[in-house]
């Protein structure tokens, strides 16, 4: 990496970073409310994650150390890009490992391994606005988070109730934050919601193309939305991790063949390789014994 | 209770730039009264309306409400939280196009159950109650609760909007021609509906509207507007058979005979 001098740390400009670090402080008082912040153009389309590189530019220092997850996953293209994204202009490490990391960058999961104080989890967010589907005017959905009218939230449920019999929303499932602001967790699955509940873990949440910034200190009150006679519920699922056995975790189902077959695995590929290094196994885990990738070092 | 009225209204005037939108309207509104605002289109009828509603702020004048704690409120004077928290509570407002005030695109029951959980109802089952109840007290089938209104018919619409108004127990509704663009038929039932509605709880009512025979079987009380000034007032009946000023005069011949 020679040619790390052409570009800053962490590729924003000192200026943008202040700007964005301004905005996270705001966010971080106001626990749950949208900030705006002027959102930098990215190396990468919007939707690939450019508000949560932007919040994790802001944020890391030299001593970091860096995980991103997709789906979970740390070995999908996203994660892999991103992460090789700030070696390069940072030169921070970067590790798969949960419990080593102290930035975690995701989207759309919260990882297996329970989070600890001193940790920051930042989000990639899509749409921040969690009433965005039901009131199209931004003008009008602005005002309804200062006034705090959240009847309209529980019509979504209502509408969910009525068609399917049950909260039938599993992703993105809005929640109230320490008792005053109804956000969105990002489309992470329900499953991960009961994770934000008083996690001694910073969260941050960057949405690029909607240019807002917004954050759940540590040990807040995070309560997912519910009706008093159908309450809120996490998915279960009635088969263990098919490779490391391991049950109470999230799943994604995985074609294996074009005959119907599938099989269930642990969604945190790191989770999953840990268990499996200590000899779970699960019905379909191969006999040879996968060698994890192993923190990489810094360059 | 009764010897006090629901809404004052003082020398409200609203100005569009110099042009004038309603000059100096002033009348009381007394509880489960229906007062008729009349005129031709353009008269100011809708501007008093939307000022009156607080949906638009008038450029002078003053408005107050009794609350139902018995205290009268200013109501330009109230904040805006305060103000929509009124709006979607004690009062209501039936728009002309019902697409206006329904959500087209959530179930008929889930219009009918939003102020419910606006005001806090968190219990699936008994919002579901109250809005087949609903649902029935304006003729909608009870299978029709899970269809979005956009499958309904204009009339549907119209009563369906007026349900989701009534829900929360309003003491004061507005409405801006209620029955316009409905067949005379479907008008007539929803005449009917409303006016039984009315009488049942009790309700206050503005209703704005070109339609002297709708003024005539809703309301007790009507004012005429002519350039945005109110040019007669009275009761009903004696305004519509003995009508004093030039232009109400001009306005009941007006009338089509069939």
């Amino acid at each position: 990496m020679t040619d790390i001098a052409t570009y800053n740390f962490a590729y924003l400009d000192e200026q943008t970073k202040r700007m964005i670090r301004r905005a996270i402080l705001k966010g971080i008082a106001i626990p749950g409310y949208q900030v705006p912040f002027a959102s930098r153009e990215m190396p990468m389309p919007y939707g690939w994650g450019t508000g949560g590189v932007q919040v994790t530019a802001s944020i890391i220092g030299p001593d970091d150390v860096l995980k991103v997850i997709d789906q979970g996953a740390d070995d999908t293209t996203n994660a892999v890009s991103i992460r090789a994204f700030f070696k390069k202009v940072a030169n921070v490490a970067v590790t798969t490992d949960t419990a080593s990391a102290t930035i975690i960058q995701t989207r759309h999961r919260i990882p297996e391994h329970p989070l600890t104080a001193g940790q920051v989890l930042v989000y990639q967010v899509p749409i921040p606005e969690p009433l965005r589907f039901l009131e199209p005017r931004e003008t009008e959905t602005r005002k309804m988070h200062a006034l705090e009218e959240y009847g309209l939230m529980h019509v979504k449920l209502y509408e969910d109730i009525a068609k399917h019999g049950r909260i039938a929303t599993t992703y993105a499932y809005p929640v109230k934050v320490e008792g005053r602001y109804v956000m969105d967790p990002s489309p992470t699955p329900k499953f991960d919601n009961p994770k934000m509940h008083r996690s001694p873990a910073l969260q941050l949440f960057g949405a690029g193309r909607e240019k807002r910034i917004y954050a759940v200190p540590p040990f807040t009150d995070v309560v997912s939305l519910d009706f008093e006679d159908h309450p809120f519920e996490v998915q279960t699922f009635d088969q263990p991790c098919a490779l490391c056995a391991a049950e109470n975790v999230y799943l994604d189902e995985v074609i294996l063949d074009d005959h119907g077959g599938h099989m269930f695995v642990c969604s945190d590929t790191d989770h999953c390789e840990k268990r499996r290094e200590e000899g779970h196994r699960g019905h379909l885990a191969p006999e040879i014994h996968l060698a994890s990738e192993k923190m990489e070092p810094a360059q | 209770m009764t010897d006090e009225p629901l809404l004052r209204v003082s020398a409200l005037s609203k100005f569009y730039g110099s042009r004038v939108g309603c000059d100096n309207v002033s009348f009381d509104l007394w509880p489960g009264e229906v007062l008729a605002v009349v005129g031709e289109s353009g008269s100011g009828k809708t501007t008093l309306l939307n000022c009156l509603s607080t949906r638009m702020l008038p450029s002078s004048g003053t408005a107050s409400y009794r609350m139902r704690d018995g205290q009268f409120r200013e109501l330009y004077r109230m904040s805006e939280a305060e103000r929509r928290f009124l709006m979607r509570t004690d009062w209501g407002f039936v728009h002309q196009n019902p697409a206006d005030g329904l959500r087209m695109t959530v179930s008929a029951g889930a219009n009918v159950g939003e102020r419910l959980m606006a005001v806090g109802d968190r219990h699936y089952g008994k919002i579901r109650a109250t809005a087949v109840d609903w649902l029935s007290r304006v003729e909608i089938e009870q299978d029709r609760i899970d269809d979005e209104p956009r499958a309904f018919s204009g009339g549907m619409r119209q009563r369906l909007q007026i349900a989701r108004n009534l829900v929360t127990g309003p003491r004061l509704v507005f409405m801006d021609e209620p029955t316009g663009g409905l067949d005379v038929s479907v008008q007539a039932r929803l005449l009917d509906l409303l006016r039984g509605l009315v009488t049942d709880l009790g309700l206050a009512a503005i209703v704005v509207t070109h339609d002297l025979a709708v003024a005539r079987l809703l309301s007790q009380r009507m004012m005429v507007m002519k350039d945005g000034r109110v040019v007669e007032s009275g009761l009903t009946d004696r305004v519509l058979d003995d009508p004093r000023a030039p232009y109400t005069q001009l306005l009941v011949s007006s009338i089509l005979q069939v």
